[in-house]
């Protein structure tokens, strides 16, 4: 079977203890000045709040032993820097290094969100910039840098446009869903005080127009689109969704988690979407670190503007720039001192290491996700079959037959060399493989993947049982999760 | 473009196995008119050396040189190189949310040692994998209330920072929370009798912020007891959990919201920092955000899952206890790694110290003529003061000797209109703190 296995890989460095089980009284990995006023009483100072005995059980270990824990920790992750991660729906590309040195600089990572504005042009700069910049992309008209991921801006999103219908005299009662929506448009919509109204895809994944125009009615504050969809697939009737909702004072609000479809190409506020995010730890770059930080920033139309979070970034008449806390309508705050500065530094040094050569980004991605589809077509089931953009979604029906599921060949794809595709999702495939393989795939890196996915294609037909007990290779096996979930060890104990 | 790894021939090459004569072919599902025609009007593309060049040269137009007596929510303390040499370990860094646990177990490993930290600080029995920040963990642990209890009054510390109350009105505002405040006594805690006679049984959470916004700490026994008399859970917040190490552990919470930022990432402008919800294992269910769990595999040996997951939005969807994905994952490793270094004796002499040099700014600052401590009650690392002028005076003075003075409570409290709030660590040195306890007391000293 090895010979079939062109990448090595790894997850198998040693064993490794949790850090508290080297923990000898002791033993430290830091020191600090000494003292340089009169040491305080603390059994004075704090009384009867004095933690006299310390933290218990608090790990005691040096400082090699720090680097070498989490050194030998790392190595049993897969990552982009390692190879392919063709997680789909979560644009898994490359995340240059240069952001990490920029986000910190001395002078950007020190910086306090309370010191005087005057102190802070070069912050606010940043913010300016990116600002622009993400509005050209999108062509909207305002935005707001301040949701800490994409689904505080989903709730963003949905507080403007409660804010925008509440201000015409009625905020409104339901918000759409189509049915191959991300999971956290339904929740978002909960905490925004909307009932959630599902609709049905068609069968070509599309919008079902005419389902739209009967669900659509004055009691409608928004649709949640994504697009491209979850399958991949542009809506092509965007324009006409966003008249029908518009026709009834509706508003279009699109999830832009795939917006690496579209960068350079077309722009959200051209086809006529009205609030939107986006994910800048997907399109732009930003590090996923194991599954945030993120930042989720919000674009709109004029109409929406007034409500933007507190507080806005204006430009004063001396041409310094400045905070605006000074909104009536604005929707308030929805997290502490501004967005996550640190990510938003990381998506604009990717902003100005491309420029308009964004475009060739999107290209590369959408290139990408066709070559996969096209040699695998056919080896696996293709539910839906107009045109893919960023990321293609196949089905297990094939190897159903053979008993292997979507899992199982995900798993079967570490044994590869792969970080596994997203399986299950979108819930209107069932037993889904979601490739999206960003523009950070080389040629040769998409061949690995073909011939990878074609030879586990061949191992389902003729040694299925190969692929059911995968992975073969890593350093421990599939994981007991009903037992973790029956009965759950969230902490160390002595 | 030196992030794309493709040749010309290369990108051919694929086109024709597509079967397209160009890549304006695969954008064909688009409407025509529909594509842009132009390149967008973007800065770039820069080289490297231009990419650093642009953010060396904002990094100058900050606030460089100045040193700062600023906290109320954000604090400086020390990082080692280390922490930023490990988390930027392309393992850990270019990894995503953990959920093919195989290939991830050091991502949920660490994960796991984060939680039983956040436990061990907290006094808590089980904590969350990270939530945004503090601000939205003590939101996030009030819907978590209001879903425990089924009530939906919330009570809440006037001293709680002014921007966490911000972001729980924007929540609960469509929730059907209602929201009202709790006066402080003249010791700078939290009115316990106010709150007595504001407490009944449609009250779902007490939320107070120990050490408070005014720097003063709050005896959470007596608030924990008024709380569960009248069936409300007792929210903490926390927004210096270095006060952790020397200050007893919220055990009384049935929720604690933390704010990380001082385990190890610096001030950044606002943020990324970490939030962390920890609360009673009977709550469990009913938390916001990712948990691993430990587990064995299908060979007996220990490992780490996301678990829980039939809580979250991508399995629940609107019935989700909350619509967070995205956490704070790599923040959440910074602090693990910052405490692992720092470790029981290292972190217990960091906050001590932040004690000793707050304890000796206050006495310095005592002595000149109508500087007057404002709350008698215990403090970390900021208290507050009140000076005979305005705040913004006094701060507008020590500017000009490059010291950025404390936060001005005016603003966000009307009735303390000459109070400033003070903070002082362990990175601020005894020749920064007598320079600008000299500044204020020359800017005292000027002519009105």
């Amino acid at each position: 079977m090895n010979d079939r296995i062109k990448k090595a890989t790894r997850h198998t460095n040693q064993n490794e203890g949790l850090i508290f089980e080297k923990s000898s009284p002791g033993k430290r990995a830091f020191d600090l000045a000494a003292l340089d006023v009169p040491p305080a009483n603390m059994g004075k100072e704090l009384g009867e709040f004095h933690r006299a005995n310390g933290i218990q059980d608090f790990p005691e270990v040096s400082e090699i032993e720090v680097i070498r824990h989490f050194t030998r920790l790392s190595t049993w992750n897969y990552a982009i820097d390692l190879g392919m991660y063709p997680l789909g729906s979560c644009t898994m590309k490359y995340n240059p290094r240069v952001n990490e040195h920029v986000a910190r600089l001395a002078g950007i990572a020190t910086e306090h969100p309370y010191q005087p504005q005057h102190l802070s042009q070069g912050c606010l700069k940043v913010l300016s910039l990116l600002e622009k910049c993400l509005l050209e992309i999108t062509g909207m008209d305002a935005i707001t840098l301040q949701p800490a991921a994409g689904a505080q801006g989903e709730l963003v999103g949905l507080l403007l446009i409660r804010a925008y219908h509440q201000k015409n005299g009625n905020p409104r009662k339901k918000v759409l869903i189509p049915d191959s929506a991300h999971g956290t448009n339904p929740a978002t919509a909960v905490i925004a005080g909307y009932e959630v109204e599902n609709i049905k895809s068609n069968a070509d994944g599309q919008v079902d127009i005419a389902t739209l125009r009967e669900k659509v009615t004055e009691d409608v504050a928004a649709l949640m689109l994504t697009n491209p969809s979850t399958l991949g697939i542009f809506e092509q009737q965007i324009p006409e969704i966003a008249g029908i909702l518009h026709a009834k004072g509706a508003l279009l609000y699109m999830d832009g988690a795939n917006m690496n479809a579209l960068a350079g190409i077309t722009r959200p506020g051209d086809l006529g979407v009205d609030v939107m995010h986006l994910n800048l730890h997907k399109t732009f770059s930003t590090p996923h670190g194991g599954g945030g930080p993120g930042a989720g920033p919000v674009a709109m139309k004029k109409a929406l503007e007034p409500f933007l979070p507190l507080p806005v970034l204006a430009q004063k008449a001396d041409g310094t720039l400045a905070l605006d806390f000074n909104r009536k309508d604005s929707i308030g705050k929805v997290k502490a001192f501004g967005g996550n500065f640190g990510v938003l530094v990381r998506a604009l040094a990717y902003i100005l290491a491309y420029g308009p050569g964004v475009r060739q980004a999107t290209e590369d991605a959408v290139t990408n996700a066709n070559y996969i589809r096209k040699q695998l077509e056919g080896v696996f089931d293709l539910p839906y079959t107009r045109p893919s953009m960023h990321e293609v979604v196949f089905s297990d029906a094939i190897q159903k037959k053979h008993g292997v599921n979507t899992m199982d060949i995900a798993k079967r794809l570490i044994d590869y060399g792969f970080h596994p595709y997203t399986t299950a999702f979108p819930l209107i495939v069932p037993g889904a493989l979601m490739i999206e393989p960003t523009e950070s795939e080389s040629k040769e890196e998409c061949d690995f993947f073909v011939d990878a996915m074609k030879s586990i294609a061949e191992e389902a037909e003729q040694t299925p049982e190969i692929v059911k007990t995968a992975p073969h290779t890593t350093r421990i096996r599939r994981l007991d999760e009903v037992a973790a979930a029956r009965k759950p060890i969230l902490r160390w104990k002595p | 473009m030196r992030y794309l790894p493709k040749s010309p021939a290369e990108r051919q090459q694929m086109l024709t196995a597509i079967g397209v004569k160009s890549v304006e072919e695969l954008f064909t599902s688009i409407p025509e008119r529909y594509r842009l025609k132009q390149p967008l009007h973007l800065p770039g593309p820069m080289s490297e050396a231009e990419v650093i060049g642009y953010f060396q040269e904002r990094a100058a137009e900050n606030s460089a040189g100045y040193t700062s007596f600023l906290g109320a929510g954000v604090y400086s303390h020390l990082r080692s190189v280390v922490t930023d040499a490990l988390l930027q370990r392309g393992e850990f860094l270019t990894s995503y949310t953990p959920y093919q646990a195989e290939i991830t177990q050091g991502t949920l490993q660490a994960i796991f040692e984060f939680q039983t930290l956040m436990c061990q600080l907290t006094g808590q029995e089980v904590a969350n994998a990270s939530m945004y920040d503090g601000s939205t963990a003590t939101t996030e642990a009030v819907l978590m209330a209001e879903r425990v209890t089924g009530r939906s009054r919330v009570l809440v510390a006037r001293s709680l920072h002014p921007e966490y109350r911000d972001v729980l009105r924007t929540y609960a505002k469509n929730s059907g929370l209602t929201v009202e405040e709790i006066h402080y006594t003249a010791s700078g805690t939290l009115d316990v009798a106010a709150l007595k006679s504001s407490l009944r049984d449609d009250v779902c959470a007490v939320v107070v912020q120990s050490p408070n916004f005014f720097g003063a700490i709050e005896n959470l026994g007596t608030v924990a007891e008024a709380a569960h008399a009248a069936g409300a859970l007792l929210v903490v917040a926390v927004t210096e959990a270095l006060s952790l190490a020397v200050v007893k552990a919220p055990a009384e919470a049935d929720i604690v919201a933390l704010e990380g930022q001082s385990l190890g990432l610096p001030p950044s402008y606002g943020g990324p920092f970490v939030g962390v919800i920890a609360s009673r294992e009977k709550f469990v269910r009913q938390m916001p955000g990712r948990l691993a769990g430990q587990t064995t595999d299908q060979d007996g040996r220990r490992g780490f899952v996301l678990t829980l997951a039939t809580r979250e939005q991508h399995i629940r969807r609107e019935k989700a206890t909350s619509n967070i994905c995205t956490n704070q994952a790599l923040c959440a490793l910074a602090a693990t790694i910052h405490l692992s270094l720092l470790g029981k004796e290292g972190i217990r002499e960091m906050a001590e110290q932040n004690v000793a040099k707050a304890r000796f700014a206050l006495n310095e600052l005592e002595k000149i003529p109508g500087v007057n401590r404002t709350f008698p009650a215990p403090f970390f690392n900021e208290f507050t003061v009140e000076f005979p002028r305005s705040v913004k005076m006094v701060n507008a003075e020590l500017l000009k000797s490059r010291i950025i003075g404390p936060y001005v409570l005016g603003p966000a409290y009307p009735e303390l209109t000459k109070h400033a709030l003070v903070c002082v660590t362990e990175t601020t040195t005894r020749a920064q703190i007598e320079h600008f306890v000299a500044g204020v007391r020359a800017a005292l000293d000027q002519p009105l």
